[in-house]
């Protein structure tokens, strides 16, 4: 494609004030733990199930050493001191002991043993993290065999890699199902499957993110979506595989690792197979009031997690314009996709995972609303030129009429192909009305193979007249940009969340939810999971 | 024709020329594409009790489904001049002749609290009625000098809101309701009047709101209205205003006038 005449200093200053802005908050990530990282570490050493109240167990054991003040020395480590006491007792076993038993000394006692044993703990510890690093590895190998046995369609190049990309041709056909019943969801991700898309995404029951457990089990009851439990995980990626071998094609599954539980989804996602992850706390914190500590912190953790099992992350900026006007507010977006990136690169992931969001959003009444989004699809493709971008579709400007959505939804692939967008959720006509039925998708999925193939080779004609709307337009997007950056890094990012910089939402960085879930980490702190997935010897 | 005699006004879709009564829908079957399949979804919309059905796309829709598109008639009609249907009545005032108003005729900023409530987490609604930037070139509530707004977001109990609401002593409560799955808005729109009845707000107005929700729907849920899509802002702050002035028994004219003409 034809590069648009834009400064490279202007973008150098950006990723370097980006770095400032994340550098500021890793300080404070790096001093913290959460109740659902601690969680996340107990789940990786293979704890699971529920209590009689449908209280996961690793909710009960991290919830009881939150009280007792014990977590800052991390769970792994009072795991660990349990095991050195009773070695014969198997992780699961040790948990419940730990839930609900009392074989462990409580209050200083507790605190001094753990602080005294702490090499002999991390000697204990080490078996069950190689095991937790090997279910993640094994889980990525799976992904990365199947899909260069099948590929993921007829054009698309050879796949190589340990990361899955598509390897040129048109945007990824992304499709959401939200039935509220996995077996429907299963049903209709193949149906979906036969007709063309690529990658199925399971929408989530809407309360969800702000549940500070992970439901347990296959559930066929959600409101606006499916909850995501591992089960349903499992029953959705079981339909994929059939189905991937009649088609021919890798399918590719997605989810959402956001709001209270982030890593927790983000282990669940790695060791079953799911391929990319909604991952994004600024949305959490904008969108789901929650706590901007607590989701910063889960999301380094579960990006690290990420990271080791090469899925790719979808961030959520495409939200911002849900709220915030897309034209008054583009370089939010821009300026957004650089933090976020900066934070992804501290989480270890390469550019190859790291599927930016953005959006179709300007109001379509608008004269050149059109000439607007080509403008700023052909800036972030050309400023993340690796990454697997997340083009959205227009929604909140749709109304009830499906006629004239659909040819919104025309418009929007037009964009998407002729800019070379990496991975498309597509439009549903009957955006705004409910959640797609099974003949919106297929009407979506042929709209767009058609557009993806009339438009085939359109983006490498394109030239753009240097002083004209296009170019005049990403300048000035990525000027804005800057200088938004630049107040960001003066003022620090919590500061410019609390003042409404992104999205027109303001939130404190003492608000929303989830706070009294960040524990500041004991200098004797243990979290051989982490270790591990920061290239550090457990 | 007698003195009694209704008037009536019989309609039918139009289509192509009048009371041709055409109409087009589509749909899946659970089965896949083929003669059967056609024969079957011609039926079902014989059984519709349509005629002149044509069946003018099969499509196959994945494995054991296909998608219909049918243009068929209906002989039905409907009685337009009988139907009655309840809806919001309130002057169209400006973002000025509202805050004129009140600042004449209250003497203090109106209190108005919206959420999304229940487990809805899609503020998209109550957003554009509430936020400073309105919607379509329309100032939210926030915006207005003599109403003091408290957007309470998204996924907010309605035991919350009420209490907030209370504790706030607010003139009206927005409820935005978006998820429409398995009718979750009507079950959670109306939780929230009997938890009001039973903790007895009585004073405060209820407003509705929703993509799926009208005047109709909120009066039959309880609520004193409802609102759908592309309500402006200056319209919920016109209703509530006008509500509060009829009962005060200020007549919507009067308060207008007598407003303008003080604060000239």
């Amino acid at each position: 494609m034809h590069a648009l005449p834009i400064d490279p200093a202007v973008v150098d200053e950006c990723r370097a004030l980006a770095a400032q802005v994340a550098d500021r908050v890793q300080g404070f990530i790096g001093a913290h733990t959460t109740v659902s990282i601690e969680r996340t570490v107990l789940r990786s050493f293979g704890v699971d199930g529920v209590d009689g109240e449908g209280v996961p167990l690793v909710n009960r054991c991290v919830e009881r050493y939150r009280q007792s003040g014990a977590l800052n020395r991390g769970i792994a480590a009072i795991v660990g001191l349990l095991l050195r006491r009773s070695p014969q007792l198997s992780i699961q076993e040790a948990a419940e002991e730990l839930a609900f038993g009392s074989s462990l000394p409580e209050g200083d006692a507790l605190l001094s043993a753990l602080d005294a044993e702490r090499d002999e703990i991390a000697q204990i510890l080490r078996a069950p993290t190689e095991q937790a690093m090997a279910k993640i590895d094994d889980a990525r190998a799976q992904r990365i065999a199947a899909w260069q046995r099948l590929g993921l369609g007829p054009d698309r190049a050879k796949p190589e890699g340990d990361v899955i990309r598509p390897g040129g041709g048109p945007p990824l056909k992304y499709v959401i199902v939200a039935t509220g019943n996995i077996y429907d969801d299963a049903d209709q991700a193949r149906a979906a499957a036969q007709v063309g898309a690529d990658v199925i995404a399971v929408i989530r029951s809407t309360a969800q993110s702000l549940i500070d457990y992970v439901p347990y089990g296959a559930t066929t009851e959600g409101y606006g979506g499916t909850w995501a439990t591992q089960e349903n995980f499992r029953i959705v990626r079981r339909a994929l595989d059939e189905e991937q071998e009649k088609l021919g094609r890798y399918l590719q599954q997605t989810n959402y690792s956001s709001g209270l539980c982030m890593p927790e989804i983000a282990y669940l996602g790695a060791v079953e197979r799911l391929d990319m992850l909604l991952n994004d706390a600024m949305y959490g914190i904008l969108f789901r009031d929650i706590n901007p500590k607590r989701t910063l912190c889960d999301q380094y953790f579960s990006r690290r997690v990420i990271a080791r099992a090469g899925m790719i992350i979808n961030t959520g900026e495409d939200n911002y314009l849900t709220t915030a006007d897309a034209v008054e507010k583009a370089h939010t977006v821009l300026a957004s996709q650089f933090i976020n990136e900066a934070f992804a690169f501290r989480a270890g992931l390469k550019e190859e995972q790291m599927g930016l969001g953005h959006a179709f959003e300007i109001d379509k009444a608008l004269p050149d609303s059109f000439v607007l989004e080509l403008s700023q699809a052909l800036l972030v493709r050309q400023l993340f030129p690796k990454h697997p971008i997340k083009w959205m579709p227009a929604t909140k400007h749709k109304t009830g009429d499906i006629f004239w959505s659909h040819r919104v939804d025309g418009l929007f692939d037009l964009v998407g192909v002729m800019t070379g967008q990496t991975i498309e959720l597509l439009g549903m006509m009957t955006e705004a009305i409910h959640t797609p039925l099974l003949h919106d998708r297929f009407a979506a999925i042929k709209g767009a193979d058609y557009v993806f193939t009339a438009a085939k080779s359109l983006g490498k004609e394109l030239r753009f007249d240097p002083d004209g709307l296009v170019v005049r337009r990403a300048r000035q997007v990525l000027d804005d940009a800057c200088a938004m950056l630049r107040k960001v890094a003066q003022e620090g990012l919590f500061a410019a969340i609390a003042a409404g910089e992104f999205a027109d939402v303001k939130r404190p960085e003492q608000g929303g939810r989830g706070l009294d879930g960040v524990i500041a980490r004991h200098p004797s702190y243990q979290n051989p999971i982490l270790a591990v997935l920061e290239g550090r010897s457990a | 024709m007698t003195a009694s005699a209704k008037v009536t006004q019989p309609i039918r879709p139009y289509g192509d020329r009048k009371d041709d009564g055409r109409i087009q829908l589509s749909f899946t079957l659970p089965v896949s594409a083929s003669g059967r399949a056609k024969e079957a979804a011609r039926r079902l919309c014989e059984q519709m009790g349509l005629s002149n059905i044509a069946v003018s796309t099969m499509e196959p829709a994945g494995d054991g489904f296909s998608f219909f598109v049918v243009y068929a008639s209906t002989g039905q009609t409907v009685d337009f001049a009988e139907i009655i249907v309840p809806e919001v009545t309130a002057p169209a005032w400006s973002f000025k002749e509202v805050n004129a108003i009140i600042r004449h005729h209250i003497g203090r900023k109106l209190v108005i609290v919206g959420a999304c409530t229940g487990s809805d987490a899609h503020t998209v609604g109550i957003d554009a009625i509430m936020n400073m930037k309105g919607y379509a070139g329309d100032k939210g509530l926030e915006a207005y000098p003599w109403i003091d707004a408290h957007n309470l977001g998204a996924q907010v109990d309605n035991a919350a809101l009420l209490a907030r609401s209370k504790e706030l002593s607010a003139d009206a409560i927005l409820v935005s309701q978006i998820v429409t799955q398995r009718d979750v808005h009507r079950e959670n729109a109306k939780r929230m009047i009997e938890l009001a009845r039973r903790i007895g707000l009585r004073d405060v107005l209820l407003v509705l709101g929703g993509p799926r929700i009208d005047h109709k729907l909120a009066r039959e849920l309880g609520y004193d209205a409802g609102f759908g899509p592309g309500t402006r802002p200056s319209q919920v702050a016109s209703y509530i205003l006008q509500a509060i002035l009829a009962r005060k028994g200020l007549q919507p004219a009067d308060a207008l006038a007598s407003a303008l003409e003080h604060a000239h």
